[in-house]
């Protein structure tokens, strides 16, 4: 598990924690069942809040990333495979719609863009 | 979470000082910073915790015993660390650890051994010789070696290079991995706080200003900066401070979200830091 917590970003640290192991979970660097550390760990590592990281964890295990089984930890959940899906989904999407704002500023038509990417395809292949 | 420490109504009044109804609690496995500028009564409320002057009214119970009719036991659970330690001067620190360790049934040998290499201390050289960054460190030794469930700090970092303040701040949150223990800290350093603390008690003329999670306040608090012609200073909600300038007027508010929808883009809004919350409210009513 990889966290970077910026005291310049405007947004709340339990929010960077959230953000930041969401992706490694959909991304796939954190698999499912790998064990997280405690929140007391985590919060002498980041030199931040327990209360901090706690609040983190409660939002990530609400939202379905991880459980907490009492007396063994915390945990990557078990995902719903379409679940899963659906948020890999989003973020292709999210990834498109950025390439496509870019190219839109370079006046680069759909026609132009369709063309790349199916090269890109082939590149794959 | 149940509480570690409970202080209530605590009153003490001095000459052209006085402690007004001093209340807050610090649950257990949390750190909490007692915050303040010099001479809101930060030391008064420390040294009522540790009974060393008379309260006049009010309550302390640590570990839910009060602390004046269970003092012994209270005390051999409290590690204290005191701002200028004081032992004696011309005595070995291995020599005042062995005065010291009999009255705490809980001493730790071992840990006692393993913190004075970690931290480099010459065991076999008297007190006196000692800088004040190692007496610091030989006083939070003998602290954490009589396994204290409450650390009690006046003052720790005050006059601490950074290196060991760094140091000193990982010592702490390590402490609470073990979800028993707390530490309560004064300090008017506010940027050590702002980092590890859990909760903050803000002490202002004797005072408690607010005693609540710091993150809920660093991210209600806020300041609204604005042209002087922009904004009325009363149209601000949450008040809590202001000053103004040559160029502007910059205002603390408890509700930087409230203050953002009455006033929208007539102003700037930004964080506000343990430090401008101090700031504001000992010192903003009026002009920079």
């Amino acid at each position: 598990m990889k966290i970077i917590i910026s005291n310049a970003s405007p947004d709340p640290i339990y929010e960077q924690i959230v953000r930041q192991v969401k992706s490694q979970i959909i991304n796939g660097e954190l698999e499912e069942g790998a064990a997280l550390p405690s929140i007391r760990k985590l919060a002498q590592e980041l030199q931040i809040s327990v209360i901090t990281t706690k609040r983190a964890y409660d939002e990530l295990e609400r939202e379905g990333f991880i459980d907490t089984v009492g007396g063994k930890g915390t945990f990557v959940a078990v995902q719903n495979k379409e679940l899963l899906r659906e948020k890999k989904m989003k973020l292709v999407e999210e990834k498109l719609a950025a390439a496509v704002a870019e190219a839109r500023l370079l006046g680069i038509g759909h026609k132009a863009l369709r063309e790349m990417m199916r090269l890109l395809y082939e590149e794959e292949e | 979470m149940d509480n570690i420490l409970e202080v209530s109504g605590l009153r003490k009044r001095y000459k052209g000082f006085a402690l007004k109804d001093v209340s807050f609690a610090v649950p257990r496995g949390t750190i909490m910073g007692l915050i303040g500028p010099n001479g809101a009564g930060k030391t008064t409320v420390v040294k009522l915790i540790m009974n060393l002057i008379r309260r006049q009214a009010g309550r302390v119970e640590v570990f839910g015993l009060d602390n004046l009719r269970h003092e012994p036991e209270v005390k051999s659970r409290i590690g204290f660390v005191y701002d200028t330690p004081c032992f004696p001067p011309d005595i070995s620190l291995l020599r005042i650890k062995s005065a010291l360790a009999p009255f705490y049934p809980a001493w730790n040998e071992n840990l006692f051994r393993r913190l004075l290499e970690e931290f480099e201390l010459p065991a076999k050289k008297k007190f006196k010789a000692l800088s004040h960054g190692m007496k610091m460190k030989f006083a939070l030794a003998l602290a954490l070696a009589h396994e204290a469930e409450l650390v009690l700090m006046d003052e720790p970092t005050a006059g601490l290079d950074p290196v060991f303040r760094q140091e000193l701040l990982g010592k702490l949150s390590g402490l609470i991995q073990d979800e028993r223990k707390s530490v309560l800290f004064s300090s008017h350093i506010t940027t050590d706080l702002e980092k590890i603390a859990d909760h903050i008690t803000f002490i202002h003329e004797g005072a408690v200003v607010f005693s609540s999670a710091k993150d809920e306040i660093l991210e209600s608090w806020g300041l609204v900066k604005a042209g002087s012609r922009d904004i009325e200073v009363s149209d601000i909600p949450g008040l809590k401070g202001y000053r103004t300038g040559a160029f502007g007027l910059e205002a603390l508010t408890s509700d930087v979200a409230a203050a953002r929808r009455r006033l929208g883009p007539k102003a700037v809004y930004d964080r506000a830091s343990l430090e401008d919350i101090m700031y504001f409210i000992s010192k903003g009513n009026g002009h920079a």
